[in-house]
């Protein structure tokens, strides 16, 4: 491609070698997306398009931006990233947790791309790492369903029971309990990011067991147009799915990676790329909250503002003692704080939440 | 959580789970019949899912967006019809190609509809009727598509064990060729059960999309066009067991998600993998009498059929 590219130029026999150089510097740099689901999900991977199309806007011709979307978790994304690799990607993002160990596979065979990897933790030289602080907007919105639940039982669709999703659950449920001690939470686990049926499925049976407010940590609408159907509350996922439940959608929590995208295809662009690990949440923007339902009473919302504004400004943070875990053993001593590690390695329930944390995830 | 409470809000919700799965593998199951494999259900029930959405959504009728989805699963059985009975294509190879292009397809020509709402298909409401305790809602409450189901059921039934054209398409299916010797339009009748398999995958389609969770999303059917094709060799290729198999992959998928939520310690991955487990289980003991499955399995099924031969 290069030497035919070099031949074409020299045929023109014009080309001042200066020119050759800056004519390559202004070249269209490929930008790839790996998905795990299909930009129709209306969650998560519906808000890394957005992202992408934000680094379209913001870079115009400069760059082309491919995505490749559904793709399975494993060997499949292996090839998929691969490929992406080969076709002379410069910026690879892959965007799910279960493409960890390929995109660092793939990431050692190509030195030349750089590699953006979404929600993982293992990192090289040519690999970064992002993810977004989801738990701080879950305890606000833990604040919320403390207060708006009549029956004191919140229920939670979890996908897997990995760190990631616990961690919303235990913020959610310190925080409700912060505001209304007799807070349960009941979680069912799906075992599956997207599957409209099996998460509505979930949401019923939760709302069968008494709750009234449904949570949510799986991609689709479905639980939310559940609750609405059933006259309970919802809270949307990763983006606002208001349209599905205009009166029972509380509030919702919004992915927002357009930022993150945009400065790190500009840093690759002007060469300040390196690898690092990125932990984004209400303060940076990362993690928004949806507008708020008008049927929340306004001391309610004022709860919830103080907690968004306190954790922004660090005054309030969602793990800090005393924290008991469900067995009722004191877990974070008075004065003390989870720090990150233990937050990214949380497999453990708080005091609150009903039912075995199922292991082996 | 006395008496029957907790019962009634289970078993409407295991009516919503199975409905789809009666639809679409009741459908198979007389393609299947006939000696023909069609693997494309997952694919047929999408497209039915995307057409009964859209039309739902453009017309606002939702009897019109039942009969879209069914064409609409019908048209690709017709592609499947064209390329294994006339061009004699591996039935297997193309049923997962129909898949897949069914995949493509619906998630293409559902594009505008990503995101919009719909209103659910309404349930039936019969003043006194359903509002006895605990049976009414159960036998008076669905909407027409459940009851649909059953009538299905027990029509396909009587079709192929109580009528001449139902012996004949069994015929076809368990020996071809001496169907065709003695003549009958071996082909034609397969042309004709595959097209009703794609009709009735649409149709489970459209419940999907209409009535278990009133949207459009890409994939929606997350994989219950193979529990579809499951379920029939689970039923060993009989309409009644295709129905009580649907209602048990169904409870149990719906029991585990209680059961989690009462806090029960089970692993919630090994009460996943339930619905499977059994189809294993059942599968191995009912291959244990072989005659059993030889009864009532289509001898041909998968075969191509030269007519020369």
């Amino acid at each position: 491609m290069k030497l035919k590219n070099i031949a074409g130029l020299l045929g023109a026999a014009v080309v001042a070698g200066g020119m050759l150089a800056s004519g390559a510097a202004s070249a269209q740099e490929k930008i790839g997306f790996v998905y795990v689901g299909p930009i129709g999900d209306h969650g998560w991977t519906y808000r890394h398009d957005i992202g992408r199309l934000a680094v379209e806007k913001a870079f115009g011709d400069k760059v082309k931006t491919t995505y490749v979307e559904s793709v399975k978790e494993g060997a499949d994304s292996e090839r998929v990233i691969r490929k992406m690799a080969a076709d002379g990607h410069k910026v690879i993002f892959t965007t799910s947790f279960g493409f960890m160990n390929p995109t660092v596979k793939v990431a050692k065979q190509f030195p030349k791309s750089m590699f953006e990897h979404a929600t993982g933790y293992k990192r090289v030289d040519n690999v970064s790492t992002y993810a977004a602080r989801f738990y701080e907007g879950r305890y606000v919105i833990g604040k919320i369903a403390g207060k708006m639940t009549k029956t004191n039982v919140i229920g939670y669709v979890g996908s897997f029971p990995i760190p990631e999703v616990v961690r919303g659950i235990n913020a959610t449920t310190l925080a409700a309990r912060s505001v209304n001690p007799d807070v349960q939470v009941k979680v069912a686990w799906v075992n599956t990011w997207y599957d409209p049926g099996k998460e509505g499925d979930a949401a019923k049976a939760l709302i069968d067991q008494g709750a009234d407010i449904i949570l949510q940590h799986t991609d689709s609408p479905a639980p939310l147009q559940v609750a609405e159907s059933r006259g309970v509350w919802g809270v949307g996922q990763a983006s606002d799915m208001s349209k599905f439940a205009a009166k029972a959608q509380l509030t919702a929590i919004i992915d927002n990676w357009d930022k993150y995208y945009v400065d790190r295809v500009k840093a690759a662009l002007d060469g300040t790329w390196k690898s690092e690990d990125t932990w984004g949440g209400l303060d940076s923007k990362m993690v928004e909250i949806a507008p708020y339902n008008d049927a929340i009473p306004a001391d309610v919302v004022a709860l919830a503002e103080e907690a968004h504004k306190g954790i922004i400004d660090g005054s309030i943070k969602p793990f800090a003692g005393p924290i008991k875990a469900q067995d009722g053993t004191v877990k974070v001593k008075e004065g003390e704080a989870l720090d990150d590690g233990a937050l990214l390695g949380m497999d453990w329930y708080v005091e609150g939440v009903q039912g075995k944390l199922p292991k082996g995830n | 959580m006395s008496g029957f409470d907790w019962l009634v809000p289970v078993i409407l919700t295991v009516i919503t789970a199975a409905t789809p799965l009666v639809f679409a593998a009741i459908g198979e199951l007389v393609t299947e019949k006939s000696g023909v494999l069609n693997l494309g259900v997952e694919g047929m029930m999408l497209v039915g899912a995307v057409a009964a959405f859209a039309t739902a959504t453009v017309t606002g009728s939702y009897i019109l967006a039942i009969f879209a989805a069914a064409a609409a699963g019908a048209v690709l059985a017709l592609l499947f019809g064209i390329l294994t009975l006339s061009l004699m294509a591996n039935q297997v190879a193309t049923g997962l190609a129909l898949t897949l292009f069914g995949v493509g397809l619906s998630a293409l020509a559902g594009q505008d509809f990503v995101g919009e709402p719909v209103k659910a298909l309404a349930k039936l409401n019969i003043e006194g009727l359903t509002d006895i305790p605990v049976i009414g809602p159960i036998l008076f409450g669905q909407d027409p598509l459940v009851y649909l189901s059953f009538v299905l059921v027990a029509l396909v039934s009587w079709f192929l064990y109580k009528t001449k054209a139902g012996l004949v398409l069994r015929a076809v299916g368990d020996s071809h060729d001496a169907a065709h010797s003695i003549g009958y339009s071996v082909i034609g009748i397969r042309y004709l059960a595959v097209l009703f398999g794609g009709a009735m995958s649409g149709i489970g389609g459209a419940y999907l999309s209409l009535a278990y969770t009133p949207m459009w999303a890409e994939n929606m059917t997350a994989g219950r066009g193979w529990i579809a094709l499951a379920l029939i060799v689970f039923a060993t290729w009989k309409p009644g067991l295709v129905l009580i198999g649907a209602y048990m992959f169904g409870g149990i998928t719906i029991l585990q998600l209680h059961a989690q939520a009462a806090g029960l310690a089970i692993p919630s991955q090994v009460l996943s993998m339930l619905p499977y487990l059994a189809t294993v289980i059942v599968l191995v003991l009912i291959s244990k009498d072989e005659s059993r499955i030889r009864k009532h399995a289509p001898a041909c099924i998968g075969k191509i059929f030269h007519p020369a031969a």
